[in-house]
């Protein structure tokens, strides 16, 4: 194997140009995967840590009736917080959140909207919703980025909003926005209004009601009658579909990447075996047997994936700590209806690196191997002559 | 001097399949070498010598007959074991030098001891000791491309002497080298010859290696047309 290795980067380093040009688009395609994969992991750290921030907490308890995808069960899903709860709300371990449907009327259009009522000291979550606490007569509301450009509205703006309460009879109230809030995060602002708790179990007359229950680091696991526990990865599952389907999406760019540079190699071997056929037959002539010249020209291919690790290292790690540092600004995260903040900063991780290097360097063995057996079924007195076709 | 057979070939037929049919490239030849010679195959393009020197280098097989080498039988060596009998017993020396282009002097001649188990400092004598005798130590860094043909095939010489082979074949040795280079080479192998009694056996038609052959066997349509001793080679 050292002999193998030793042969193959003397061939490899004398072949010159034709190395160094398989060896970059290597090297390149290497760089691309990491590169690739680390702004997608990057992203999904932010993207769960900023939902766990701004939604989702450590996980929710939620009314059995309640399901998030269908507003007609959201008028019956709530329920009355047993003593235990209002504890665990008080010491701010959970946070309440009554949801309900509602009509907003701004500037005379109207709007389906869904309210949510939650307590203004909370904790837990990131939402600035401190300003709900006011107590002057006013009914104050807080709204998210995206709310206010659909509904056209801004700070100190009046709102008239229309909903049911808990017998069905329509009532209407004026609310004023009193904070509009930036977060990455779709799902706590998309067509959402924020009111104080108390407010909005007053405006329904559900005393001591709430839809679901937001969880805190420091709410200790355990099961709480007639509320079902949903954990992380259920309450995220959206999310992982989208990483999931961006990586599937952006595989096929890496792998058309890494195709190209494989073909390139395959190739080289190709050519390699076939303007090398003296040489095989006088390695073979010196006492190697022909699968030991099979070795030596899939190491000499195989070795194109060292070089080009080699070579990668060599700018991707200063190109990957620098975006590390100052991040990639996309600009666009505001806009979209996908937890993506404004500045990515890609992960990358050591499981990533050596499997990306594993992927290159089996795949590159493997296709150097392929060419190669046709020396196994060579005969030496035909290589000698450069006699084979 | 005691002589002893080390190649024995007996009724070897050697024939290859073109189109339909087949071509008959030895045609039941039977032979024997002993040790020390300095013999020759001679006979024009087609008469078979560089497919019995294949033969005996177990490069390639009978199609019928024996032949031993080393009291062993070529036919029935595996893969690996005629490897090993080409890697300590045999030098091979081609008109065409078949040196390796990214490697240097020293390397080219070292590589056939790469496959043996010698430690770096065995090797290393080895390779000068083989490159005092062709005259090349100056040369050692140099690549195959930096070298004249006649220092080429004078590397290639001490690539196949450093194993102290017993038998060293050589196909048209000269047949790329002018006269005086073709001299030097043959003096060279002769002196080695004479020196290592390795036995040497050509394939040529040039009548500069002829002069110094002590055996002339010709070959004609795959058949001995005459073997017979030189009484006063060259030296």
């Amino acid at each position: 194997m050292m002999l193998a290795l030793k042969l193959a980067f003397k061939n490899l380093l004398g072949a010159g140009l034709r190395t160094w040009l398989n060896v970059s688009v290597l090297s390149f395609a290497f760089v691309l995967i990491i590169f690739f994969n680390g702004m997608i992991d990057g992203w999904n750290r932010q993207g769960r840590k900023d939902t766990i921030a701004w939604e989702t907490g450590k996980g929710q308890f939620w009314h059995p009736e309640y399901d998030r995808y269908d507003p007609y069960t959201i008028q019956a899903s709530n329920g009355l917080m047993s003593d235990e709860i209002l504890k665990e709300t008080e010491s701010k371990r959970l946070v309440p959140i009554l949801v309900v449907q509602a009509t907003a009327f701004p500037q005379g259009r109207s709007l389906a909207v869904i309210l949510k009522g939650i307590d203004p000291m909370l904790t837990v979550l990131e939402l600035p919703v401190s300003v709900l606490s006011s107590d002057n007569g006013i009914d104050y509301a807080v709204i998210g980025k995206r709310m206010a450009e659909a509904a056209k509205l801004k700070v100190g703006d009046k709102l008239l909003i229309r909903w049911r309460d808990k017998n069905g009879t329509f009532d209407a109230r004026e609310i004023q926005i009193a904070e509009v809030f930036k977060c990455d995060v779709p799902g706590a602002d998309n067509g959402q209004i924020y009111l104080s708790l108390q407010t909005l179990q007053e405006m329904m007359e559900l005393k001591n009601h709430a839809t679901y229950l937001v969880a805190g680091e420091e709410f200790e696991d355990r099961e709480l009658e007639n509320w079902v526990f949903r954990d992380l990865d259920f309450l995220l599952e959206d999310f992982n579909k989208i990483i999931s389907a961006k990586k599937a999406g952006g595989s096929i760019m890496q792998i058309f990447m890494l195709l190209i540079a494989l073909i390139a190699i395959f190739d080289t071997q190709v050519l390699s075996i076939f303007r090398r056929q003296k040489e095989i037959g006088t390695y073979i002539a010196l006492g190697m047997t022909r699968m030991q010249v099979v070795g030596i020209f899939t190491v000499e291919g195989g070795a194109h994936s060292i070089l080009a690790t080699i070579l990668g290292a060599m700018y991707g790690i200063p190109l990957f700590l620098f975006l590390n540092k100052v991040g990639i600004s996309f600009g666009v995260g505001q806009g979209m209806d996908i937890t993506l903040a404004e500045t990515i900063y890609p992960y990358y991780s050591i499981r990533l690196i050596i499997s990306t290097i594993l992927l290159v360097v089996v795949s590159a063995t493997i296709v150097s191997y392929l060419p190669s057996r046709k020396i196994s079924k060579m005969k030496p007195t035909d290589a000698l002559k450069g006699k084979l076709q | 001097m005691e002589n002893h057979s080390i190649i024995k070939i007996e009724n070897l037929v050697k024939s290859f399949p073109v189109g339909k049919g087949e071509f008959i490239a030895l045609d039941n030849l039977s032979l024997g070498f002993e040790k020390g010679e300095f013999a020759g195959l001679v006979g024009p393009s087609g008469s078979g010598k560089t497919t019995l020197l294949n033969i005996i280098g177990s490069l390639d097989t009978p199609s019928k007959g024996k032949v031993m080498v080393l009291d062993k039988s070529v036919s029935e060596l595996t893969n690996r074991q005629s490897a090993q009998l080409r890697n300590k017993h045999i030098g091979f020396i081609f008109q065409t030098f078949n040196l390796l282009p990214v490697y240097n002097v020293f390397e080219n001649v070292e590589f056939a001891l790469l496959l043996q188990k010698m430690s770096a400092n065995e090797r290393k004598k080895a390779v000068m000791d083989a490159l005092e005798w062709v005259g090349l130590t100056e040369k050692v860094k140099s690549r195959p491309s930096m070298l004249s043909g006649g220092e080429c095939q004078r590397v290639a010489i001490a690539r196949s002497m450093v194993k102290r082979p017993e038998i060293v074949l050589a196909d048209e040795p000269t047949a790329n080298l002018d006269s005086k280079n073709s001299h030097n080479i043959l003096q060279t192998m002769k002196n080695l010859n004479r020196e290592l009694k390795t036995t040497f056996i050509f394939a040529t038609h040039d009548e500069k290696v002829m002069q110094y052959l002590d055996r002339i066997i010709s070959l004609e349509d795959g058949k001995v047309s005459k073997d017979e001793k030189v009484k006063d080679p060259k030296n």
